[in-house]
């Protein structure tokens, strides 16, 4: 069912419609715009806002060449995306229009007004029933599997539906399309619904097809040390990296996107360079992910609304992702969701907000930022699931936003509002990018909730005592920078030996374990079991009373072993490099650790 | 069927409003005042039916008696592949060079829609540039948007134009924005050598605020024009604060609650919306972007370069009369240096950090603290770096630049003082007399 509108004003992507009969919030509209010579243009709106007979809509397309009068359909449906299996690997636009596809159809440049169906409609899926006639279920509930990449894909009772449904027939095993009904439902009202692979879903609006929410207390290892080590993140968790342009944000959710521990990983590419978007798409596709012999690429989705492409869309473009990351979640998978940047989408609630002359806060942003970002985080989290069939699982949503906070600096609306909400704060400093000491994340301001609650958990991975062992090397790191920052005003001659080589050792686990490089393939995935090791190692040459004469050999003795543990840092585990310069290293550790001890050396 | 009107309602800043009927959203419109010349306007809002109209040349002498007349298309640029060679053009794309209108055109929509991420390919090829701080240090890539972060008084434009004529592109256009007088001057004399592939768009600081915003505009619809046909496009903007300065004073004139500063909201996605034409075609051209983007106050957490960051590939950092090599970084540089000479990016980190033991040694000096032995050496080592790499006179090819490095550091320093791969070393260290 669909309500007449017609043009009654244009304001850059907003425009305001005049309306005869009822519309919805959040309603899909296509303003119709004639063509000169063939079939005229839709452009799809969303309803934001209603006023008596009129209602504004943001327009997802260029709104040029519209005039006052023009048509518009409104329809009855929200903002919705396809669900169905087909989605990893995929590339779309905010909207979950692939832009393949897209290409194909339009070549090198976008067109306004052409939608494409997110799935395959061509493309079998090889379908195994699991629920058999007659059995009783709920939304959520797997009704059968396709194999899609590595694990089963599960086509479930659509989440929409409230009650008990009871599963009237079902097709036998064999291949399908997405489209071709694969099961028939009672309704808990008596009415009949068909079921295809294929689902939509509103979405603004969470799925809620689980049982419970759980506290995450699984981390999520990164291969990032100081992400790993000082401030994890949790399955289930959130965390933000605000940081000033250049500070290493993408840089930083580029090595999560590969290397982060997850089954399925979404990136959203909000309102930030295509560029960098490229990277992931060509490079994916070439790179073997060794947990699951497959590509990359096979465990990705990228939901690209790049800087030039539609604003209104951009909004779109990070509920589309937690969207499909939560329906990922619902088969059982730990999902990652990245997106870069937070920022760029609430820069589009401003320019909209704005443009409906809403009162602006702080910035000139919307009053309501601060909840829009809180309900969007809190689509994250861990769940359990249950089903007849498939027993009892636990999916996940890890949400990892990068902010860009105007002129760098943390006390604005979006940076301030977003930590509020998340678990796991990566502060990136100008400070240390520009020292090029990266990642550039603040072993100082940055924090994590989740090294207390997760303390178990870690010391079964990383063994026993671990999270105590971080936190003295927090303190003994704090403590190297206040040295350092004294040594700034008073000159180094005016420190003690002992304090000097304390600011020394902080420089060197800063430089041969805080740091890594993003861009060496062996540094930038070190496993689990090394990042362990290094941790040890570094632990080890901080805690060694040394026996050093005077400064300059302090200073030389460790700037040796920082070189030396930085080039074992880059060696492949199994080559004579990674064997060599750990045995230089033990070499120079041993050479220096005389049978003194240093209280009796500066003596 | 041309609609025509002629009751004008209200006039403020550059900003007219009448009432019409089927107008377009972006259409153009022309004005005749009263004196007989033409003046040019966009629409930029509608609402039932009042039209307000952004007026290109400013509404200065518009009269409310003034004919209105819509001209039923968007702002267009007329493209001609071979006659725009040599030609200057105002921001409406009308000529200023006193010769004729190009012949043979076809009309081109300016600022049209965005390149489809999934058809770019990763950018892999280097432009030249000749000068060390560029290509040794912070290399240019085709399809590269960059910004050169300078201050008034800075010598940007000698060295935009020196890029202009040495780096290796098939077209080159230059778009000015807020020019002076004599910087345009300077632009056409200059750069006159290279005038068979060079195509200007001028605005200066005397010319109607309007036409400045659509300079970069009629600048990257032409590059794409030639981009799409093969041609490697270098397109150099100066000035982008200018640009963003019209931006906001259209947006005051429209009442709209500013973000920042006085800057619109939209200042990131109009920013982006020009630097994203950039671009690399697979199996045919690319648009290199770089732009002067002046910073009030040498602040970078100005609106402007902050926003440019956050859009660019890195940022040129002209300062002193040299581009810093600290505040300076090419975000694509990795990707070709690796396909240069094998002790390329090697040498440019050790450089690059000796150089900054230079500098600290100078900081301490600075404040009265001894220095030592070593530290001589940096300082002497600081001193031959600025004077042979990092002044601006110096024109090398790159493979000339790396040996020179090699000299220098070698005139300082022993080879294990330096943190260089040892066959690198073994490699390249000049043999000492
Ligand atoms: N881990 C790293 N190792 C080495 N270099 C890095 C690392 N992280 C960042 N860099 C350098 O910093 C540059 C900028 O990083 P990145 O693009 O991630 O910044 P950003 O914070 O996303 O900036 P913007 O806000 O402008 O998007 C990179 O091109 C690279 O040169
Ligand atoms: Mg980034």
């Amino acid at each position: 069912m669909t309500t007449k509108a017609v043009v009654a004003g244009v304001n850059g992507n907003m425009i305001t419609a005049r309306f005869e009969g009822t519309v919805r919030m959040n309603a899909v509209a296509y303003v119709i715009l004639p063509q000169k010579s063939g079939d005229p243009i839709r452009l799809k709106a969303e309803v934001i806002r209603v006023r008596n007979d009129e209602c504004d809509m943001q327009v997802f397309e260029d709104t040029r060449g519209v005039v006052v009068g023009m048509t518009i359909e409104i329809t009855d449906e929200l903002l919705a995306l396809e669900l169905g299996p087909g989605l990893l690997s995929l590339v779309t636009d905010g909207l979950g229009n692939p832009l393949e596809q897209l290409a194909q159809r339009s070549g090198y440049f976008l067109q306004r007004g052409l939608y494409l169906p997110t799935l395959d409609r061509e493309k079998q899926w090889a379908y195994t029933p699991v629920a058999r006639v007659g059995d009783r279920l709920h939304a959520g509930h797997t009704l059968g599997t396709v194999p899609e990449g590595p694990f089963k894909h599960r086509i479930a009772v659509p989440f929409g539906i409230v009650g008990e449904v009871e599963v009237l027939e079902t097709v036998p095993a064999g291949n399908y399309r997405v489209e071709r009904e694969i099961a028939r439902l009672r309704l808990p009202g008596g009415e009949e619904r068909a079921v295809s692979m294929v689902q939509q879903w509103p979405v603004k609006k969470p799925i809620r097809a689980y049982v419970e929410r759980l506290l995450p207390s699984k981390p999520l290892t990164t291969r990032v040390r100081i992400i790993d080590s000082f401030f994890p993140i949790a399955e289930g968790g959130t965390a933000c990296i605000p940081g000033p342009f250049g500070a290493g944000k993408t840089v930083l959710q580029q090595a999560l996107s590969r290397f982060g521990d997850a089954d399925v990983v979404i990136v959203a590419a909000c309102g930030e360079r295509a560029g960098e978007v490229v990277e992931t798409l060509r490079e994916f596709p070439e790179l073997i992910d060794p947990r699951t012999g497959r590509t990359l690429m096979e465990r990705t989705i990228i939901i690209c609304n790049t800087s030039s492409m539609p604003v209104a869309a951009r909004e779109a473009s990070v509920y589309t992702a937690v969207t499909v990351a939560e329906y990922y979640r619902q088969m059982g998978l730990r999902v990652l969701m990245l997106a870069d940047s937070t920022s760029r989408w609430a820069q589009a609630l401003r320019e909209m907000s704005g443009r409906l002359e809403e009162i602006p806060g702080e910035e000139a942003f919307p009053a309501y930022l601060g909840s829009v970002i809180a309900s969007f985080y809190e689509r994250a989290g861990l769940v359990r699931l249950e089903d007849p069939y498939l027993g009892e699982t636990t999916g996940s949503v890890t949400v990892v936003g990068t902010v860009s906070p105007a002129g760098g600096n943390f006390e604005e609306p979006v940076t301030q509002s977003t930590l509020a909400v998340v678990g796991c704060f990566l502060g990136l400093t100008y400070a240390r990018s520009y020292a090029k000491r990266f990642p550039a994340i603040s072993p100082l301001e940055s924090w994590s909730k989740y090294l207390d609650s997760m303390r178990s958990e870690l010391e079964g991975i990383y063994g026993e005592g671990w999270v105590d062992d971080v936190r003295e090397m927090q303190n003994h790191y704090a403590e190297g920078q206040r040295i350092g920052d004294q040594m700034k005003v008073i000159g180094e001659e005016e420190l003690t030996l002992e304090i000097f080589t304390h600011y020394l050792k902080a420089e060197l686990f800063d430089a041969v374990f805080l740091q890594q490089n993003a861009f060496s393939d062996v540094d930038a995935n070190p496993s689990t079991e090394r990042v362990a090791m290094a941790f040890k190692l570094a632990r080890r040459i901080v805690d060694q009373p040394f026996t050093f004469p005077d400064k300059d050999t302090a200073r030389d003795v460790l700037l040796n072993l920082t070189s030396l543990f930085r080039n074992w840092n880059l060696a492949a585990e199994d080559t004579d490099d990674y064997k060599r310069f750990l045995d230089e290293l033990e070499a120079v550790i041993e050479e220096w650790s005389g049978k003194k001890s240093l209280a009796e050396v500066t003596a | 069927m041309k609609k025509i009107y002629q009751r004008i309602e209200r006039i403020d800043g550059p900003v007219v409003m009448l009432r019409a009927k089927g107008v377009a959203y972006g259409e153009l419109a022309r004005i005749r005042l009263n004196d007989g010349t033409d003046t040019y306007a966009q629409v930029i809002k509608l609402r039932d039916d009042q039209v307000s109209l952004q007026v290109f040349a400013g509404t200065k002498g518009v009269g409310t008696g003034d004919v209105v007349e819509f001209l039923g298309h968007q702002v267009q640029l007329a493209y001609s592949e071979t006659n725009l060679m040599g030609r200057t053009f105002n921001g409406v794309g009308e000529p200023i060079d006193g010769r004729a209108p190009v012949a043979d055109t076809a009309a081109v929509a300016i600022a049209g829609p965005s390149f489809n991420p999934a058809r770019r390919i990763i950018p892999s090829k280097m432009i030249q540039t000749g000068i060390p701080m560029i290509d040794m240090f912070n290399s240019l890539v085709e399809s590269q948007k960059l910004p050169i972060f300078s201050v008034a008084g800075e010598p940007y434009n000698p060295l935009l134009a020196r890029i202009a004529k040495q780096a290796e592109a098939d077209v080159i256009i230059l778009g000015g924005m807020g020019l002076k007088y004599d910087d345009y001057l300077f632009f056409r004399d200059d750069l006159a050598s290279a005038r068979d592939r060079l195509i200007m768009f001028i605005h200066t600081a005397s010319d109607p605020v309007v036409e400045c915003m659509m300079v970069p505009d009629m600048a990257l619809a032409t590059a794409e024009q030639y981009a799409t046909q093969g041609k490697r496009v270098l397109v150099l903007l100066t000035d982008m604060t200018a640009f963003s300065d019209a931006m906001k004073e259209i947006a005051v004139a429209m009442e709209q609650i500013p973000a920042n500063r006085g800057y619109p909201g939209d200042l990131y996605s109009q920013l982006a919306a020009r630097y994203e034409k950039a671009v690399d075609i697979e199996g045919s051209g690319s648009i290199t972007v770089l732009a002067v983007t002046t910073m009030p106050g040498d602040d970078v957490t100005h609106p402007v370069p902050d926003n440019t960051g956050y859009i660019t590939e890195g940022q040129f950092y002209l300062k002193g009369g040299v581009i810093d090599p600290f505040g300076s970084l090419s975000r694509l540089k990795q990707v070709v240096n690796k396909k240069t000479r094998d002790d390329h990016a090697p040498l440019m980190n050790a450089m690059i950090q000796l150089y900054d033991g230079c500098r600290k040694v100078r900081q301490q000096q600075s404040m009265g603290f001894s220095i030592s032995s070593y530290d001589e050496h940096l300082l002497a080592y600081g001193g031959e770096f600025e004077e042979r790499m990092m002044n601006l006179e110096v024109n090398l090819p790159l493979e000339k630049q790396l040996d020179l490095g090699w000299q220098i550091i070698a005139g300082h320093f022993q080879p294990r003082q330096v943190s260089l791969p040892e066959n690198l070393i073994e490699k390249y260290w000049p043999a000492t007399e």
